[in-house]
């Protein structure tokens, strides 16, 4: 009898741990959104600049996600950056001239594929390749071009309000 | 003159010798394990002893420590107006870091300490001497299933805590100080990866299981066989235990998250 409830504790104390794992896996970690192979295709689009964007960077058109980022790595011969994307097999219908912009979530959020459709009546298939691409905005260049217009501007300016005063 | 220096090398020389002990001490009880599973009764017994009566210990600790850590991660991103990243923040640092190490350095306390009294105890009341005699391999029947039953405890219990930890947090940030409740939850399983963060997590909490375990048996089983002995080797389980969790966390951290 003694020997039983010990038994029955450690069983219980075994399930409440895996219980606990189990819930990790699911409810707190990415693991119930990773899919196979089997319901997703692939295609790629070459960026100039993918700013900060990361591989399991969610793919998402009209803001919805759709897929997401699988690999990122430099295509040697263009010297552009090859974004290879997993969509989920339940969105095959998207125009073969669909084009993908690089966006950000917020104004310091994280970088997202966002696509946009196109009008083709030919879909996109697995390992075919977004010729329209936007690169990232990258906040460093457009501060530089913003200071750098400015800089112009005020240079324009003065030399018509110098022209003004003479006239 | 000479004095210092014979006094370290003493030292230097006792360490050694303590290290080389526990080092086939380890072997001789591995040794021992395989035996266990013919006889899994002796295994349970001690999985019961140091696994489930330290779950309400665990449990109770790691919503606590849940319902802290929502509080005080509160208190700095609302500044940002970054609450709806509370979820991953006491996520991250439950499954990471606090999980693993809170739940070893209780542990230590709540079973630890308890395997070194028991184990120094049957060595002062000469039980381990009389098992000898009786051509009872006292390692291995006493000390092996302690060992693994500890190794086997200890993930399951960070499992727990750190499972209990993300509720509590989630009660007092989504319950009492009003984050949104999805927001809370899908940003914490768009950041927390399963391999990354859950899975080193639990092999930091094994290491951590042996780590523990075998220095509490350890010092048990080399204790000085007198009350003082005894009540010494406890206080050396918990100190050292602390030790090693601490500075192993750093090597393992360093390890695992280090490089990004």
């Amino acid at each position: 009898m003694q020997s039983r409830t010990v038994e029955i504790w450690v069983g219980v104390f075994v399930a409440l741990g895996l219980a606990a794992l189990f819930f990790m896996a699911m409810k707190v970690s990415n693991l119930s959104q990773l899919e196979g192979d089997g319901d997703v295709y692939h295609i790629t689009a070459h960026f100039d600049n993918v700013g900060s964007l990361r591989t399991r960077a969610s793919v998402s058109m009209g803001g919805v996600r759709i897929g997401r980022v699988s690999a990122i790595h430099l295509d040697t011969q263009g010297f552009q950056a090859v974004v290879d994307m997993q969509i989920e097999k339940q969105y095959a219908n998207l125009p073969d001239d669909s084009s993908a912009s690089i966006l950000t979530a917020g104004i310091l959020g994280e970088q997202y594929v966002g696509l946009t459709p196109g009008g083709s009546d030919v879909f996109l298939k697995e390992g075919d390749r977004l010729e329209l691409t936007q690169s990232a905005m990258v906040l460093e260049q457009l501060i530089s071009h913003f200071l750098f217009n400015k800089a112009e501007g005020d240079k324009d300016r003065k030399s018509t309000g110098s022209d003004k005063s003479d006239s | 003159m000479l004095a210092p220096f014979r006094h370290l090398g003493r030292i230097t020389l006792g360490t050694l010798r303590k290290l080389g002990r526990a080092t086939l001490f380890l072997l001789h009880a591995l040794r021992g394990m395989p035996a266990l599973f013919w006889r899994p009764r002796l295994l349970l017994g001690q999985v019961y002893a140091v696994g489930v009566l330290s779950i309400l210990l665990i449990a109770i600790s790691g919503l606590f420590v849940g319902m802290v850590l929502a509080l005080q991660g509160y208190y700095v991103l609302s500044d940002f107006g970054a609450e709806q990243t509370l979820g991953v923040m006491v996520a991250a640092s439950l499954v990471r870091e606090l999980g693993p190490v809170v739940t070893a350095l209780l542990f230590s306390g709540r079973a630890g300490s308890a395997l070194t009294a028991e184990i120094g105890l049957m060595k002062a009341t000469e039980q381990l001497s009389g098992m000898e005699m009786m051509a009872v391999d006292p390692v291995r029947r006493i000390v092996a299933p302690r060992l693994l039953a500890g190794v086997i405890a200890m993930p399951l219990l960070t499992a727990i805590f750190s499972a209990v930890g993300v509720l509590g947090g989630d009660f007092v940030g989504v319950g009492l100080l009003g984050v949104d409740d999805g927001a809370f939850w899908s940003q914490m399983q768009a950041k927390i990866d399963f391999h990354e963060d859950i899975m080193n997590g639990v092999i930091k909490s094994l290491v951590f299981g042996c780590i523990v375990t075998l220095i509490a048996v350890f010092e048990g089983y080399d204790a000085v066989p007198t009350s003082e002995g005894v009540s010494r080797a406890t206080t050396r389980s918990v100190v050292y235990s602390a030790f090693a969790i601490l500075g192993w966390d750093f090597v393992l951290t360093a390890l695992m998250f280090g490089g990004d």
